[in-house]
């Protein structure tokens, strides 16, 4: 059942069709996988080895390289609190420390209703706002243990339907329409380009629509 | 010296619709698109060139001459955008592209026209979700409205921007490692030379490599001219530049100042920016630019931030990240901190960095942990060198990227400066023999005893 769904092989033969070579939509596509799957399984890996025409071994070989890809269920909110330098200065470790017995999980662990998945991690560049963390890779900013108790309480609850479940990165998908595309850039033979003269590629002096 | 000086990239920070096409378009974007198109590539070269535009990525190099590196008739060329920001301390990208897309978009278009970039990858960092979709949302507008794509604005200048995104590996930073990345391998750096990007980058092509924060720079200079540009800031630092100020200060943010001549001081103390170190405490230290860069201290506050005389004193800007620790850090934990990070980050391609990092890291923990020897300081400065032979800056390199070498600086920033915080874990004098050259690793005329 892993591999893609119908619509989503579309959608992943539409990111495929972006690249000049197969092989770089490796990544956007595993992430798709993680997407419907919540992490990355065998079988989604072997569908997208068929598609990018890669060994399986080839697929787990860029797969396992990348942290964010998780081989295992990690329920249904990764939560990363920042734990680098600037927030450790400014209590990350305290924070994280928080976590663990409000959640009563170690960091790397996931609680026991299978919902949250914590870890202490590397800077996730909001370093002014320390101390923070992300839940499935949305910002929260200077976060005091009493906020992220009402946070986890919230998402309980069901009350954060804005944070789509563990998988799903960017809710909103590039689209490039056919008639609208310059196309790929393949590197097997290419010339220079058209506009690369000695004459501006806008001759009017007006202002153009 | 704190100008008046008016921000360049930051100014639609204040608009809540800040990453939309129409707000975009009322305040001016698209227009330093047209002012391009309305030159021939070789002279939105020769402006850029003007202008002096340092790389703001880490590396600082400047991004007319980088333009100018492709060799003649090899095509197709192409740019990769490297928005892959995670050096801690950093945080000025994400801003970028979260709240103004569309001009770093633009920027990616004057950057394809001028040197004839066929294709165009927006490689977003992995754990950035809402920069992923702001930027995708831009595209999508953008395409819409003909400002990319076939014959943009109506000309004969064709070219697709393809957003696409990591998943969380520090190292793809690296632009070799990133175009590793983006060819869907492991994010592991190639060996320069032979693989100078610019030369043989993605696909083997010619590709240039810039950061966000660079690109986001253009439209001003098509806009207003490149020696509009360079008037502003100093003779090796051009422009303004954003700076992000973490740790112990009162008010941490994110500035753009302009580059070169505002100093560390000015940013740390001045109410309009930090306005002090947190609480009345002293400085003890801090970090100049991202957590691969030796450390400064007191005496170096009334520097500039001008990639010269930082430089010279024997550190760097980096990438703009300036993290500052109060009296009352633990030196050895905050440079444990440090060195973890590296240590977790490593690639795994040479051993001096994979084995090094991972020892230095190893070593700091048991020295946290109360069972460190007075001879392991010595130890971890022996390992330094052997990764950075001289601990010297600029660091030499005995590895791939500059990685590893990246965890000496704090080592060897503590050390030299706070052996009495080692001697406390340690329980006793600490003897060291290895030599550090590096002129940020040597005690002033009067050290604080702090
Ligand atoms: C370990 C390492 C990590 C890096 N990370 C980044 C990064 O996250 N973003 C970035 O723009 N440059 C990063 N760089 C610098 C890039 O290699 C490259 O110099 C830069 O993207 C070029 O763009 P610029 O010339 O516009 O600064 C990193 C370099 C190293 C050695
Ligand atoms: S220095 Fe470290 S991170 Fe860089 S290539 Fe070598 S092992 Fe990899
Ligand atoms: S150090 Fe925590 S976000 Fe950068």
């Amino acid at each position: 059942m892993p591999r893609f769904t119908r619509e989503n092989e579309e959608l992943a033969r539409e990111i495929i069709g972006r690249y000049p070579v197969k092989k770089s939509s490796l990544i956007p596509l595993c992430h798709l996988a993680q997407e419907q799957d919540g992490h990355l399984t065998e079988d989604a890996m072997e569908h997208i080895a068929e598609l990018l025409e890669l060994t399986p071994a080839e697929v787990l070989s860029t797969a396992s390289f990348y942290e964010m890809f998780k081989r295992e269920p990690v329920g249904k909110y990764v939560i990363n609190v920042c734990t680098s330098i600037s927030c450790f200065l400014m209590g990350g470790d305290e924070l994280l420390e928080h976590a663990e017995e409000h959640l009563g999980t170690k960091a790397g662990g996931r609680t026991e209703d299978g919902l949250f998945f914590l870890e202490g991690y590397e800077c996730i560049a909001a370093c002014t706002e320390a101390p923070c963390l992300q839940v499935n890779y949305r910002y929260f900013h200077k976060i005091t243990n009493a906020e992220f108790d009402d946070l986890i309480d919230d998402l309980r609850a069901g009350r954060r339907d804005d944070i789509p479940p563990h998988g799903t990165l960017a809710t909103i998908r590039q689209h490039i329409a056919a008639e609208k595309a310059a196309g790929i850039a393949s590197p097997d033979g290419g010339e220079q380009p058209v506009w690369l003269r000695d004459s501006p590629a806008l001759q009017d002096s007006k202002p153009s629509a | 010296m704190i100008t008046d000086a008016q921000p360049i990239i930051t100014t639609r920070f204040g608009y809540d619709d800040s990453h939309t096409l129409d707000r975009f378009v009322a305040t001016g974007g698209y227009q330093g698109l047209r002012a391009a198109l309305r030159k021939t590539p070789q002279q939105v070269t020769d402006d850029v060139k003007a202008a002096s535009l340092l790389g703001r990525g880490g590396a600082g190099f400047p991004a007319g001459v980088k333009w100018g590196f492709p060799p003649a008739n090899v095509w197709p060329r192409y740019l990769v955008v490297n928005g892959d920001e995670s050096e801690p301390g950093t945080y000025k990208d994400r801003m970028l592209m979260e709240r103004d897309p569309h001009q770093l978009i633009e920027g990616v278009l004057i950057a394809c026209y001028a040197v004839g970039l066929a294709q165009a990858f927006l490689y977003v960092r992995g754990e950035m979700a809402l920069a992923q979709e702001r930027i995708a949302n831009a595209l999508n507008e953008a395409y819409a409205a003909g400002y990319i794509g076939k014959n943009i604005l109506g000309t004969d200048f064709s070219v697709d921007v393809v957003l696409t995104w990591g998943a969380g590996a520090y190292i793809v930073g690296e632009e070799t490692g990133l175009i590793e990345s983006l060819e869907g391998n492991r994010g592991m750096p190639r060996l320069k030379p032979p693989y100078f990007p610019a030369a043989i980058g993605l696909y083997q092509k010619p590709t240039i490599v810039n950061n966000v924060e660079t690109l986001s720079n253009l439209p001003w200079i098509m806009n207003n001219g490149g020696e509009a540009f360079a008037k502003l800031g100093a003779e090796t630092s051009k422009g303004m530049r954003m700076f992000a100020v973490s740790g112990h200060v009162n008010k941490p943010g994110v500035y753009e100042v302009e580059f070169g001549v505002t100093t560390f001081r000015d940013l740390i103390e001045a109410p309009i920016y930090c306005g002090g170190v947190r609480d009345g405490k002293r400085l003890k230290a801090f970090i100049p630019g991202g957590a691969s860069s030796p450390w400064f201290f007191e005496e170096h506050l009334d520097l500039p931030l001008e990639a010269g005389a930082v430089g010279k004193a024997g550190s760097m800007l980096g990438s703009g990240a300036i993290v500052v620790m109060d009296e009352d850090t633990d030196i050895v934990r905050a440079c444990h901190r440090v060195v973890r990070f590296f240590a977790k980050e490593s690639c795994g391609k040479c051993t001096p960095c994979r084995e090094g990092t991972n020892w230095l890291d190893k070593i700091l923990r048991r020295i946290l942990d109360g069972h460190g020897r007075p001879q392991d300081v010595d130890l971890l400065l022996d390992v330094c060198d052997n990764i950075s032979p001289g601990i010297n800056w600029p660091p030499r390199q005995t590895t791939i990227c500059p990685l590893g070498p990246s965890a000496v600086s704090p080592i060897a920033s503590a050390v030299s400066r706070f052996r009495h915080e080692f001697e406390a874990y340690v329980g006793g004098p600490v003897e060291t023999t290895v030599h550090m050259t590096g002129a940020a690793y040597r005690a002033p005329e009067a050290a604080p005893s702090a």
